[in-house]
């Protein structure tokens, strides 16, 4: 009998399942693993749909997946952070009308005994040279993320091209996101590029700390980038307008700003003045 | 601890654990009613290219998960062929990911079990004068403890998968996040101890679909 309940039970959770958000209005946002994992859209969203009756799907995917996934027809709005990506989106007739939102920085963390001695520097170039020269370990996001792009463009600024592939062990591409990267650098005490939201939201540091920060070369901004009716007629584009203007908007500017993880600011509003 | 037991007690929880349950389950009942004939046929009749579809099917119990996420993300997408049906992130999209990962379970486990009958069976069952096609209900009938099992390994396929329903649901907050995506998107946070206790409750929920199958089969014993 006991039995017989439970598959009542079962079969009522997977009838909640199927019917669950049938009826509310909802889009698609493609958006980067940063802006969720640091907690930022779980905390804001809620306000916009309690104000539109618009429910958001969030995909965090990483820019460059974000991107291919909005440029496929699969989203309706994107929130992305790699301006190089998004030029090409953008000239690829795909998106219009780019926001930026907020911003916040990338720091550098590592080991706390800092092999490379990179620790209290605000040049991020040097440290990569430092963390190169020393062969020192670093875990490289490898995804075509916006954090990845960045990253890339870093070495290439200073000349270099590392690559396991050429035998520098010392370099790890991991192939993962922020998270998995963290954890990555985490367990081989190994420095890496992280944004710095998702680097205070994150539980396991181990022996990791910030050591490189305040460059102006690591800032790192958010952009939302509305899709193109022409190229991507399907995509509920008022709906999208209704969000982008509500994350530019006084409302969601200050939403952002009241962010905070353990008393620190993660995102800086900047609809009205972009970085 | 504390944040085991926050999570373990909200309502944003009990969704994500109703959305596996009802996803997986909802798969493996497709994998059932798909794998059951095909595995049953394959095992009775004789026909020009058996051999090839159950060294295939065997193949298949290997199916790489992100593989067939990849493949049904690019026919479910707007610029896919199957595009209109809008399919793509909502947990429709993962019923039909786990069904292609389960089905060949079923229908392995199955063609093996009353393959094994045909032999010892299929003799008498011809000289009642029974036609295979007529034989295939007595035989899932005789077999139906190893049919049991090969429902439950399609099961333990679905609910533990992450691979297939990450690439073609999003892992959407309130919407297509189950128990395996959020304990991966909790490693990711860095809430190792978390998303390990989260592992354990879904080990758990596994070990009560498995005894409630065997207790409903042990009570229609005839």
């Amino acid at each position: 009998m006991v039995a017989r309940r439970l598959v009542v039970l079962l079969i009522a959770g997977w009838l909640a399942t199927v019917a669950g958000g049938a009826w509310a209005e909802s889009i698609v946002l493609a958006s980067t693993t940063s802006v969720q994992d640091s907690g930022l859209l779980e905390h804001i969203l809620p306000a916009f749909t309690a104000a539109t009756g618009i429910d958001v799907r969030v995909l965090a995917q990483g820019t460059g997946q974000a991107l291919t996934t909005a440029a496929r027809g699969d989203a309706d709005l994107v929130l992305v952070h790699d301006p190089e990506a998004e030029d090409r989106f953008i000239a690829e007739g795909h998106g219009k009308d780019r926001r930026q939102i907020a911003w916040n920085d990338f720091v550098i963390v590592g080991p706390s005994a800092d092999p490379a001695h990179v620790g209290g520097g605000h040049d991020a170039q040097a440290a990569l040279r430092a963390i190169a020269a020393a062969r020192a370990p670093f875990v490289s996001r490898g995804d075509k993320s916006g954090t990845d792009a960045l990253e890339k463009r870093l070495w290439r600024a200073i000349g270099l091209k590392p690559s396991s592939a050429a035998g520098d062990a010392w370099y790890r591409d991991i192939g993962g996101g922020m998270g998995a990267a963290l954890n990555a650098a985490a367990g081989m005490n190994a420095y890496t590029l992280t944004d710095r939201g998702t680097w205070l939201n994150f539980a396991n540091k181990a022996d990791l700390k910030i050591l490189v920060e305040g460059d102006p070369g690591l800032v790192n901004r958010y952009d939302v980038i509305l899709l193109d009716p022409v190229k991507h007629p399907d995509a509920k584009h008022e709906a999208a307008r209704r969000l982008r203007d509500w994350l530019i908007s006084p409302a969601g500017q200050s939403a952002i700003g009241a962010y905070t993880v353990r008393g620190e600011q993660l995102f800086h509003p900047s609809a009205a003045a972009p970085k | 601890m504390a944040d085991f037991w926050t999570t373990v007690g909200s309502g944003e929880f009990a969704r994500i654990v109703a959305l596996s349950l009802g996803v997986s389950l909802s798969a493996t009942a497709l994998a059932v009613l798909l794998g059951l004939p095909l595995g049953a046929s394959l095992a009775v009749f004789r026909f020009a290219g058996r051999r090839p579809l159950i060294v295939i099917i065997n193949a298949l119990l290997g199916l790489p998960p992100v593989v067939v996420g990849l493949a049904l993300y690019l026919v479910l997408s707007r610029a896919g062929p199957l595009g209109e049906l809008r399919l793509l992130f909502t947990p429709g999209a993962m019923v039909l990911a786990q069904t292609v990962l389960a089905t060949p379970i079923v229908a392995a486990l199955v063609h093996r079990a009353v393959a094994d009958l045909w032999a010892d069976y299929g003799g008498a069952l011809r000289v009642d004068g029974a036609t295979p096609l007529r034989s295939i209900p007595t035989l899932l009938a005789m077999g139906r403890k190893q049919l049991l099992t090969a429902g439950l390994a399609g099961f333990g396929r679905t609910i533990s998968e992450v691979g297939a329903i990450l690439v073609v649901g999003g892992n959407i907050a309130g919407y297509t996040r189950t128990m395996t995506t959020t304990i991966a998107l909790e490693t990711s946070k860095g809430n190792l101890s978390l998303a390990l206790g989260l592992g354990l409750v879904l080990i758990g929920i596994s070990m009560a679909v498995s005894a409630t199958a065997f207790a409903l089969g042990a009570g229609r014993r005839p």
